[in-house]
């Protein structure tokens, strides 16, 4: 039995990671995932973690550095948000692409403009198309796991693709929560020293990141795609060893008072658990509601989407970002796109929520089940609305 | 040399064979090619000097000649030679 004990979120992501024996940081600074670079810079300088700690310039020179240290066959993580992640966004394709399993927590936040420091998902949301495996984070404990679990589906063999674990900014970075770490017993037991599949060095040499012709270029993105596809079995089977050692468990689509619901909401990341409240206020009034949360977000998982919702009537599938004039959120064009092949599928409804930091409370999940309900002939189905928008 | 299927690619196509870009003829990218007039060059090698691509080799009698399976065609050797020693000729 582990002690449980109270951290701050972004501590206990950084004391994971260091129990991951991680041989160099690149971290650059940024609200709000600051708190992870501060404190594995402290354990690298108080001799705790073994590890360089390179103290970038920029997160293009730090996602650029882990690429390096990365390539050099270090275990090398980074973290960053908002504006940060959207400076890496051009080494991002390139850290897949060359299948360097660098980890990456994102510590979710707005992008500008306006300028707004607080949680929501369009930082995550234009990377979707790097080949980075994308997961949620739902709680302080989920952040821990999940970032100790990214080296080693990352480092797989059959992987080799780097990880980026979404934690919601402020709403899980800034929570004192109380989480178990494992010990560095478990940790070593369960994660195997890295084993590059290729390594820059003075006396093998190799070209890493080659220029590619027309005549190349398709058979590379096609490879890249299959490798990120197949990495859905490793992920998998991580979560199942995760299970088996640690007790919690971990699925791609985690499915809440579904099976027999009405009306489902999805959500991804720390929402999931005001949602959870609000479908438990909802069933104690005699409401079929439920809640499926999307944890694994790239390989998207279709086939368990599928399952969990193919008793549902009316799917409320909730944004945490703007497609500006497009079909809606992001993940409720995903979630269309997965569905539009079905012969039978529920009417879906998108609600953009959360946006800036904006409160959702466990009320507003209840009332956007009751509005849904209340629509009887579906005729707001298939549309997008700003939930609570000041109109 | 027989293309390889994206099932054939090396993980992350990383190349382990060094200097295997020699094996890339960049010549087939070419429309013109320099012809150097010996009466007219000083064997001064600024051709030499500024060809991009390193093909511009000296010859024993001390002419300059470019190695057509990289030479691009760019002319910028024809551009710099002062004595205009090197004219850029259309491929058949």
């Amino acid at each position: 039995m582990h002690k449980r004990v109270g951290l701050e979120v972004t501590v206990a992501v950084a004391e994971a990671v260091a129990l991951c024996r991680i041989d160099m940081a690149g971290v650059y600074p940024i609200t709000p995932q600051s708190h992870i670079a501060e404190h594995l810079s402290n354990l690298v300088a108080d001799g705790v973690l073994d590890a360089e700690f390179v103290t970038v310039e920029s997160e293009h020179s730090a996602m650029s550095a882990v690429i390096g240290a990365s390539s050099a066959g270090a275990r090398a993580y980074t973290a960053t948000a908002s504006q940060g992640l959207l400076l890496m966004n051009e080494l991002l394709p390139i850290a897949s692409a060359m299948r360097l399993p660098i980890t990456m927590a994102i510590a979710n936040r707005a992008v500008s403009g306006p300028l707004n420091i607080l949680n929501d998902h369009s930082d995550i949301m234009p990377q979707r198309d790097t080949g980075w495996i994308t997961v949620f984070a739902e709680n302080g404990q989920e952040s821990v796991d999940l970032s100790i679990q990214a080296f080693k589906i990352a480092e797989h063999p059959d992987v080799m693709l780097p990880v980026c674990v979404n934690i919601d900014g402020f709403q899980l970075t800034h929570m004192v929560e109380p989480v178990e770490l494992p010990t560095q017993e478990e940790v070593d037991a369960f994660l195997p020293p890295f084993v590059p599949h290729a390594t820059l060095h003075p006396s093998r040499p190799v070209t890493m990141g080659a220029f590619s012709m027309s005549d190349y270029f398709t058979e590379i993105m096609k490879a890249k795609d299959e490798a990120i596809k197949n990495s859905k079995k490793v992920i998998l089977d991580v979560w199942k060893e995760w299970e088996e050692k640690f007790g919690r468990s971990y699925k791609p689509v985690e499915s809440y008072r579904a099976d027999d619901a009405d009306v489902v909401l999805l959500t991804m990341g720390s929402m999931g658990e005001t949602a959870g409240l609000a479908i438990d206020d909802l069933r104690a009034r005699g409401i079929k509601a439920g809640l499926v949360k999307l944890r694994l977000w790239r390989p998207f998982p279709f086939a368990e989407l599928k399952a969990a919702i193919k008793n549902t009537k009316k799917l409320i599938v909730t944004d945490r970002a703007v497609s500006f004039g497009g079909p809606g959120g992001p993940v409720f064009s995903e979630i269309k796109s997965a569905l539009f092949a079905e012969a039978s599928r529920p009417a879906a409804y998108n609600y953009i929520i959360g946006l800036g930091g904006r409160d959702v409370t466990v009320s507003d999940f209840a009332n956007m089940v009751e509005t849904v309900m209340a629509d009887a002939g579906n005729k707001k189905a298939d549309t997008y609305e700003f939930w609570g928008v000041r109109e | 040399m027989a293309l390889k299927t994206w099932k054939e690619l090396p993980v992350g196509c990383v190349v382990f064979e060094p200097g295997s870009a020699s094996e890339y003829h960049t010549g087939s990218w070419r429309s013109q090619r320099p012809i150097w007039d010996d009466a007219k060059c000083i064997k001064c090698g600024i051709c030499y000097v500024f060809c991009p691509e390193g093909c511009v080799q000296q010859g024993e009698n001390g002419f300059f000649k470019a190695d057509l399976n990289y030479c691009k065609g760019c002319g910028i050797c024809a551009h710099e030679c002062w004595p205009r020693a090197i004219k850029m000729v259309e491929e058949g």
